[in-house]
């Protein structure tokens, strides 16, 4: 982590977070996709001093990024991010929403698109713990990462980092950094099987 | 009467006083979009709360096709206050505590300021059909005088609804240097063929009424019965579905007369009450002149709207759409939204939950004023 860490906003917010934000250069201009209640980007706005804006379908969240000063755009990200020009950002992020998508192919070409460099975000289905549930209990797994029922899912797509990383090769999208989280623990070592969020950065690779 | 009792006890704005700005005297008349000239020309406006020292805290809120400049408080003797009422005022979306605000009556209208019923200076007659055709970009070019004698060099917002919001999206786009954030709510960068439509059938409504006479009306009781039944099609399209079934059902009206084909529902009474109500306050040929206004109103002129806004690439942008709105449905406000985005605008689009239909932007204020006083707010920390 870099020097960022040493000031007092900043050891309180939560890693995956920060992970994220170390990303990201202070002044960089910011798309958030499914941004949520804004708490990402007022992050990025307050403390790195990007250009940030988001997109958000829900009409709460919506609110909420409002009260944060936060400029927002109520769309599915599904078709709103035609809106934009080519690298109309330098950073898109695409952070725990990428699972929730369904024309996930289209979306990340989209982004790819829109965004000179792309940060994405998601739970690694194939978590020890998981497995474990799996194999042993023969049973659905549910995880901090993943934390809904079979019936009650929000999550479309199921992959493990390995997946991903297989998928960056067949597209050429280049991954210029991975981190590997498990809760407030950065993982080093078998990101596949002990970590539940994988966060990488991804460029074009030509 | 409860309304006045508020305003006698000095609630809310309380009293408010209408103004006039007259300019455009002869040989500087103003410079129609037709290529003919107009003046001398007065605005009618209200103005709210105090302008700072630097006058940097000016907003002006811009009417629709029946509104006029007083937009909130109470005139002396009237019972209902202006018609946002709800978003302007003491801690509201627009505070007055906070902001100087700024609300004209269009040229054209008839609310006080120079329309087809004002006395041609020519002629010494009502104008009628002498008056020139003007445009939304006319109506705002008139508003930049305003605001100029005012002392204003640069509006912190523009912001209004339907033909407000044309105005609106008009000012960021020609006069960029004046205008530092605009709140366009229900409307669109162009009228659409359906919304043409509608304001034709009224127009002819207006027009078939023997008693309309070429415009020529004054001074008699003019074309009421067309004028009420262009209100009447203008109100079925400001409602919804729903809005209406939850406001009438299917309830049969109360004391109708004994004659055939009199209302039945009330829904039939509350359409014509506001017909004939409506005549009261406004003029058929003012009515013509602003409709015409309104569908002419096409923002791109034969261009790509990305490359109009891109002339307003320094204005912020709130844009807020009801879903229930079918006559100025969410998508058109999503192609200003997009327009924006491929214009690297900075904007914020919102589209809120309401069964009012149209009407949600005079109604839904309690929604509107969460994005805007937090719009204004981030924009005004900045």
């Amino acid at each position: 982590m870099n020097n960022n860490s040493e000031s007092a906003d900043y050891r309180h917010i939560k890693l995956e977070y920060k992970v994220i934000m170390d990303l990201i250069p202070a002044g960089s201009s910011v798309l958030d996709l499914g941004c949520g209640d804004g708490d990402l980007l007022h992050l990025l706005v307050t403390l790195k001093n990007v250009r940030g804006s988001g997109i958000e379908i829900d009409e709460k969240a919506v609110r909420k990024c409002a009260s944060l000063g936060i400029s927002v755009s109520q769309q599915d990200i599904e078709g709103g991010l035609s809106d934009y020009g080519d690298k109309s950002f330098d950073f898109v992020i695409l952070n725990q929403s990428l699972q929730q998508i369904v024309k996930l192919e289209a979306v990340l070409k989209e982004t790819m698109r829109v965004g000179g460099k792309v940060i994405i975000g998601f739970p690694n289905f194939v978590y020890f713990k998981s497995r474990w549930q799996m194999f042993f209990s023969g049973r659905t797994p549910v995880t901090p990462s993943l934390p809904n029922m079979w019936y009650d899912t929000p999550n479309l797509h199921f992959l493990s980092i390995s997946d991903f990383i297989e998928y960056c090769r067949k597209k050429n999208y280049r991954i210029e950094k991975a981190i590997y989280l498990d809760g407030n623990r950065i993982i080093r070592l078998f990101p596949n099987v002990f970590a539940q969020t994988g966060i990488f950065l991804i460029q074009n690779g030509n | 009467m409860e309304p006045i009792k508020a305003a006698e006890n000095g609630e809310g704005i309380g009293l408010v006083e209408m103004k006039h700005f007259a300019f455009a005297y002869p040989p500087n008349e103003l410079l129609l979009e037709s290529g003919e000239k107009l003046g001398p020309i007065t605005l009618a406006y209200e103005t709210y709360g105090q302008l700072n020292k630097d006058k940097t805290n000016a907003i002006l809120i811009l009417h629709a096709l029946s509104g006029d400049a007083h937009v909130a408080g109470f005139r002396p003797g009237e019972k209902h206050p202006g018609w946002w009422d709800n978003m302007v005022g003491h801690g509201k979306a627009f505070d007055i505590d906070k902001y100087f605000v700024i609300c004209s009556n269009v040229i054209g209208g008839c609310m006080g300021s120079t329309g087809p019923a004002s006395i041609n200076p020519k002629t010494n007659t009502p104008y009628g059909l002498d008056f020139p055709f003007i445009t939304i970009k006319d109506m705002v070019t008139a508003q930049t005088h305003l605001v100029h004698s005012l002392g204003i060099k640069k509006l912190l917002c523009v912001a209004g609804g339907s033909m407000g919001g044309m105005q609106v999206l008009q000012w960021a786009v020609s006069f960029p240097e004046m205008v530092h954030t605009a709140i366009p709510i229900a409307t669109t960068a162009r009228h659409s063929p359906q919304q043409i439509a509608f304001n034709e059938v009224g127009r002819q409504a207006i027009m078939s009424d023997p008693a309309w006479k070429d415009g020529n009306y004054y001074g008699h009781a003019g074309p009421v019965k067309g004028l009420a039944l262009a209100r009447m099609i203008g109100h079925i399209t400001y409602m919804s579905d729903v809005s209406m079934a939850e406001k009438f059902g299917r309830r049969i009206k109360e004391d109708r007369p004994d004659k055939k084909f009199s209302p039945d529902f009330e829904v039939e009474g509350y359409l014509q009450y506001r017909g004939d109500n409506f005549v009261k306050r406004f003029d058929a040929n003012s009515y013509l002149y602003i409709t015409k206004a309104i569908d002419r109103f096409d923002l791109t002129n034969g261009s790509s709207l990305e490359k109009v806004f891109r002339a307003a690439s320094t204005v912020n942008f709130l844009v807020m759409a009801f879903k229930s709105d079918w006559l100025y449905p969410a998508y058109q406000a999503k192609e200003i939204v997009r327009a924006c985005k491929q214009a690297q605008i900075d904007v914020s689009y919102c589209e809120l939950n309401s069964t009012y239909g149209h009407d949600a932007f005079l109604v839904e204020t309690d929604e509107q004023e969460h994005f805007i006083k937090n719009f204004l707010r981030r924009i005004s920390d900045e």
